[in-house]
């Protein structure tokens, strides 16, 4: 049997633009801008979050745009929206400002939890996608909100790990895996991915890529955890096409059982 | 004149969205401008005369996840 390394074209699409790399990355909470480009060419991440925000009068610090290589897609995202209407606008102001036609969508109304509005999210997605935008809808794990989501014109799912900057992992893993069973687009595990080893977990039970920002950003060496995790979404992913073996209840030897020198 | 600029009243020299960018100091290149509501591309920053009341945004890119 030939392995799927050889014979697999792995290819990760959203919309028709095509990715070899199935780690996100984002631009929150760098302690420096310069971190941003090493911290890409370490990770080999494609495409990258930046946000929109009015100017601050008094922080003249240089656009974000300026820090990431022409190579690496932008993907703008829509935080501060608290209404698909407000989602809506910093999209069409991104695009126009030469961003292209990635958008995530993040509509959040909680301000304690930091948690989507699927409502929201749902009706930005209809009409940001018969706009032509590659929609990238962040949302709260629901099996109803990901088929209303494909319907709607989405690119991807992005369902939540944890919440936004917990580094808590896969806590909504249940409804994760049921929405990777039932989605014909992209699964992006997006938020709360705060070690590796919770982003390989997620590409081995079948996630098509990870967003991380947080964990990297606020490491203490940004380069080299981007590249830790680079390995981990490679090593998940692998392993999620090797068709990993079940969970047994009971020991099954891996050695012959029959006694040594004893028949 | 007077303009809302970025939600705060604002005193203004400059008749066009391009010299008022620059009165305030920020830098054009980076900036991105809604007047009333209304992106306006930067080559029609020069020709984009602002009145007096106009509601005017100027946004950027920031880091973000």
């Amino acid at each position: 049997m030939m392995s799927t390394i050889q014979t697999q074209d792995d290819t990760l699409y959203f919309g028709d633009v095509a990715f070899s790399s199935r780690l996100l990355t984002g631009t929150g909470k760098f302690a420096s801008g310069d971190i941003i480009a090493p911290m890409l060419a370490a990770s080999g991440s494609e495409l990258i979050t930046v946000a929109l925000r009015r100017v601050d009068p008094n922080a003249k610090e240089k656009d974000i745009l300026q820090y990431i290589p022409k190579s690496v897609r932008i993907l703008p995202n829509t935080s501060g929206a608290r209404t698909a209407e407000e989602a809506v606008r910093i999209a069409r102001i991104a695009r126009e400002a030469g961003c292209g036609d990635f958008i995530k969508i993040e509509v959040i109304t909680d301000m304690k939890y930091l948690l989507p509005d699927n409502a929201g999210t749902l009706r930005a997605t209809e009409i940001l996608a018969k706009e032509g935008f590659i929609v990238l809808p962040y949302m709260m794990p629901d099996i109803t909100v990901t088929k209303q989501l494909h319907d709607a014109g989405a690119a991807a799912i992005m369902p939540l790990g944890a919440p936004i900057g917990t580094n808590r992992g896969l806590e909504m893993k249940p409804m994760i895996k049921r929405i990777i069973e039932i989605s014909k687009l992209p699964v992006v595990v997006d938020a709360g991915i705060g070690r590796p080893s919770q982003a390989a977990e997620a590409m081995e039970m079948g996630a098509d890529a990870v967003l991380v920002n947080t964990a990297i950003a606020t490491s203490h060496d940004p380069v080299a955890a981007g590249k830790a995790f680079a390995l981990a979404v490679q090593a998940g992913r692998m392993a999620y096409l090797a068709q990993l073996a079940e969970e047994k209840e009971y020991a099954e030897a891996s050695s012959p059982l029959t006694g040594f020198l004893r028949s | 004149m007077h303009i809302i600029l970025n939600g705060e009243q604002t005193a203004i020299t400059s008749q066009t969205l391009l010299a008022m960018v620059k009165e305030k100091g920020f830098d054009p290149d980076t900036v991105i401008a809604e007047v009333n509501l209304q992106l306006i591309k930067k080559d029609d920053w020069e020709q984009t005369t602002l009145a007096e009341g106009d509601t005017v945004e100027l946004l950027s890119f920031v880091g973000g996840g």
